[in-house]
Parts: C-alpha cells; sequence; structure tokens
C-alpha cells in the first residue's frame, strides 16, 4: 500500500540523493582548480556551498516535519533520523571543498611550488568514496559502505605523508613556507573528506542493517 | 519464541491453540511474559491479541463454544488444570476493560467490594487498602474527600482509574489491561499510561492496543500478533526501529496490506 507518507520520503530521499551529488560534484571541483590551476572552477564550488547550505536546512526540517507529524517507526524511522545526521556531514564537506578551492585561488596566483602527486592521490580516494558511499545508498549496498572505513585510513596515510614532507620543504627552504602551509591545509581538508564520507558510510550500514558500527564496535540495536 | 528476557517469567505459554467453534483463533502460540514489566500485544482487528489475553484468567471459559489446547504455566502449575479455582485464578491475574464499568456504588463500596469477599471486613483494614489502591492508581487526591459518593459521577478518566483501582486491591500478580484507553480522551490516555509506567513495580501488566504509540510508550517488550499467530515477539525498542520481520515493519508503519 503506497502512503502520502511514501511520497513525503521519498521526497528527503530525492533531496539527500542531490545534496550528496552536489557534495561529490564540489569535491572534484575544488581539486581540478588547484591540480588545473582553474579559478573558474573555484568559484563554481563557492556559488555551489551556498545551494548545498540551503539543501542541508531544508532536509533537516524536512526530517523534522516527518518525525513530529508521522511519528516514524522501524526502517522510516531509521531513514529519517540517518538522513538528518548525513546532511551534517555532507555540509561540512562542502565547507572543505571551498577551503580547498581558495587555497588554489591563492596558489594559483603564485608559481607552483612542486609538482602534486600524493593530493590528487588523496582527492582520487576521496571522490571515489564519495561515490561509491552514494552507490550504497542508492542499492543498499553495505558491504561496499563497510570498505570506506578501511579506504579513509589510506587516505590517512598518505595526509601524514604529506604533511611530513611539506614540513622538510619548509626546513629546507623557508621560501616555500607560505605556498606549502597552504598545500597542508588542501591535505588536512582532504582527510576530513574522507572522515565525513566514512561517516556517512557508517550511517548507511545503520539505515539497512540497524547495526551501529561506529567506533569500531559492532551492535544491534536491541 | 522466547521471551527476551527470560530470567523473570510470570507467565509462560506452551503450543498454545484456541477455537472458537469450527474457526481457530490462536495458533501453536509460545511466550513467555517477563514479571513486573509491560508487555504489548498488538496486531489487526481479529488476530488473536484479545483471546490469547483473555486465556490468562480463562474469560474464554465463559464461551461454551470454544476450546482449547496447550499449556499456559502461572507459579508452576498450568492454569488450565481441574484443581485450579478460577475465581482464586482471576483475583491473581485482574482485568481492565476498554469500557470502564464501575459499580454503581461509591467509591469507596467500588474497592470495598473486592476486599469483602476476601473476607477483609475490618473497617481499619479496608481504608488502608482502600487508599493505598487509590494512590497507586493516581486518584486518591481527587477522590479523597467524596469517598462516598457515586462512582458514576466520576469522569470516564477517572472512573477507568477507579476499575484500575478496584482490580490492584485484591494484589493480582497479573494486570491484563484490554484496550484501556480506547474511550478515553489524551489527558486522561496520558494519565493511564503514566500511571502503567508506575504500576509495573508492583504488578504485571499487559495490555491490548492498536496505538502504536501507547504500545512504545508504556511497554517494554512488545508482541505482534496476525492472524491468530505471533509472528514477532522482541523488546519494544526493537520492535519498533528494528522488526525482524517484513510482516510486523508493515504493520508498524502503517503499510499494512
Amino acid at each position: 500500500m503506497e502512503l502520502y507518507f511514501d511520497q513525503e520520503l521519498a521526497q528527503l530521499k530525492e533531496k539527500l540523493l542531490l545534496m550528496s551529488s552536489l557534495t561529490e560534484q564540489n569535491v572534484a571541483l575544488a581539486i581540478r582548480s588547484l591540480v588545473e590551476r582553474n579559478d573558474m572552477a573555484a568559484a563554481k564550488v563557492e556559488r555551489d556551498d551556498d545551494l548545498l547550505d540551503k539543501l542541508e536546512i531544508e532536509i533537516d526540517q524536512l526530517g523534522i516535519r516527518l518525525l513530529a507529524l508521522r511519528q516514524p517507526k522501524a526502517s522510516d524511522l531509521r531513514l529519517i533520523t540517518t538522513a538528518m545526521k548525513i546532511t551534517t556531514d555532507l555540509e561540512r564537506m562542502g565547507d572543505r571543498a571551498v577551503t580547498i578551492a581558495r587555497r588554489a585561488v591563492e596558489l594559483n596566483k603564485e608559481p607552483e611550488l612542486k609538482p602534486l602527486v600524493d593530493i590528487p592521490r588523496m582527492a582520487e580516494i576521496c571522490q571515489g568514496m564519495i561515490r561509491d558511499t552514494l552507490d550504497a545508498f542508492v542499492y543498499q549496498k553495505t558491504d561496499l559502505a563497510r570498505q570506506m572505513v578501511l579506504r579513509d585510513k589510506e587516505v590517512d596515510q598518505l595526509n601524514r605523508k604529506v604533511q611530513s614532507d611539506l614540513t622538510e620543504m619548509m626546513l629546507a627552504n623557508s621560501g616555500t613556507i607560505v605556498r606549502a602551509l597552504k598545500l597542508m591545509r588542501v591535505a588536512q581538508s582532504l582527510e576530513r573528506i574522507g572522515d565525513h564520507t566514512a561517516n556517512i558510510a557508517e550511517e548507511i550500514v545503520y539505515l539497512y542493517e540497524a547495526r551501529d558500527i561506529r567506533h569500531h564496535q559492532e551492535t544491534l540495536t536491541t | 519464541m522466547d521471551n527476551p528476557d527470560p530470567h523473570k517469567p510470570i507467565i509462560e505459554i506452551n503450543r498454545l491453540n484456541f477455537w472458537y467453534g469450527p474457526k481457530q483463533a490462536l495458533f501453536d502460540i509460545n511466550m513467555t511474559i517477563a514479571r513486573n514489566r509491560t508487555t504489548a500485544f498488538i496486531g489487526p482487528s481479529g488476530c488473536g491479541k484479545s483471546t490469547l489475553l483473555r486465556c490468562f484468567n480463562r474469560m474464554n471459559d465463559l464461551n461454551d463454544e470454544q476450546r482449547i489446547d496447550g499449556q499456559i504455566v502461572m507459579h508452576g502449575m498450568d492454569i488450565r488444570a481441574p484443581e485450579v479455582d478460577v475465581i482464586e485464578l482471576r483475583k491473581r491475574v485482574g482485568m481492565v476493560f476498554q469500557k470502564s464499568n464501575p459499580f454503581p456504588k461509591s467509591i469507596f463500596e467500588n474497592i470495598a467490594y473486592g476486599l469483602r469477599i476476601q473476607g477483609r471486613n475490618k473497617k481499619s483494614d479496608l481504608e488502608e487498602r482502600i487508599e493505598t489502591s487509590l494512590r497507586r492508581a493516581a486518584l486518591w487526591e481527587e477522590v479523597k474527600d467524596r469517598l462516598h459518593e457515586s462512582a458514576m459521577a466520576l469522569s470516564g478518566g477517572q472512573q477507568q482509574r477507579l476499575c484500575i483501582a478496584r482490580t490492584i486491591a485484591v494484589e493480582p500478580d497479573v494486570v491484563l489491561m484490554d484496550e484501556p484507553c480506547s474511550a478515553l480522551d489524551p489527558t486522561a490516555t496520558a494519565k493511564i499510561e503514566e500511571l502503567i509506567q508506575d504500576l509495573k513495580r508492583y504488578y504485571t501488566i499487559i495490555i491490548v492496543t492498536h496505538n502504536m504509540q501507547q504500545a512504545t510508550r508504556c511497554s517494554e517488550f512488545t508482541a505482534f500478533f496476525y492472524l491468530g499467530k505471533l509472528i514477532e515477539f522482541d523488546t519494544t525498542t526493537k520492535i519498533f526501529t528494528n522488526p525482524a520481520n517484513k510482516q510486523t515493519e508493515d504493520y508498524i508503519t502503517g503499510r499494512f496490506g
């Protein structure tokens, strides 16, 4: 039996998907603005971030309304509470994309410090994680979602390497400090994007399996 | 199906089948009811939840057409055994109905009635028990100055709490409630629900309700019945956040049928 409530839930899911794909796109654009030294891409990241903020508010408002008016239960309840948590992560990922784009614009005004290797690699893993997490959400692939925790560790490792390489560079040549610090911020932002994506993946496992896998412990709702 | 809190069972139901004439109303029910907890029975009309409730104090005996098979064990004894005194059983297992049904007597006499049948006629004893019962039923403050006025003058919600006081006055182990709030307004309903939370300190409560919100607010365990079968029985939190069975999920999310 299709309920009017089902249409509202479909609307919630649709908005969440829109916000997720927009976030994915903004992270990709932010990286392009850095790697391809493309200021236009950076400007688009800034513009689209307003849309992300707006969607975050819309999804939260819809979630609160459905909680209050529909008293959702079981998988409906999990969808709504999960959606409201996922929007927070997506919004923060959007903010990190903006940080990357802004640093890119600043770096693009100066000569290239060095050919980028590890940062594009981090970005590639992060973008893959976001895509797969979206897939896991749409197609209920919780096995795929569970892989994100491990892939996030790869991003963390690369970030540590970037931070230490850039530190060495600054120690060797003080003329690199300003640019190196900006690149450090970029790597840190990617590292956080990986964390948020892993959070979302954990929420997706909860949504479809009612298992809480956060903080390396797994508990079933009882 | 085992009770999720099996350490303190008060009622054990083993392979219970029940028929009204040729029509089977309950199919092979196995469950245990936890002591001093509230268990909610939910399910669509005709699913057998009230029939099962009425088995616990043998209310179904009043129907000549009924046939029952299986065991309901309480205090180590099958309540269907021939040596069981049904009057005594109904003292141990009290019942509150959908519609409040006070006797057309004073508030005091409504509660004193059951106590007198038990032979407790001493005035001071009666007064003490009546006060305790009314306090436990959260009615004392509202009626203490008019105990000898007619119970029929009370509001619907007060009458229902009086019926609860009357039921608990004889100190039962189990209180059965068959949709106790369906005739009450939201304020009176909220009072009864609060009361249920208090009462489980002293009694085991089994409540049949069509109101899913009520089941979530009052009970620790929820049993979902459909077409005479126990489909799922678990903690109320589990049932309402992550039911194991698709039929349970469809029912509690309003997508049944």
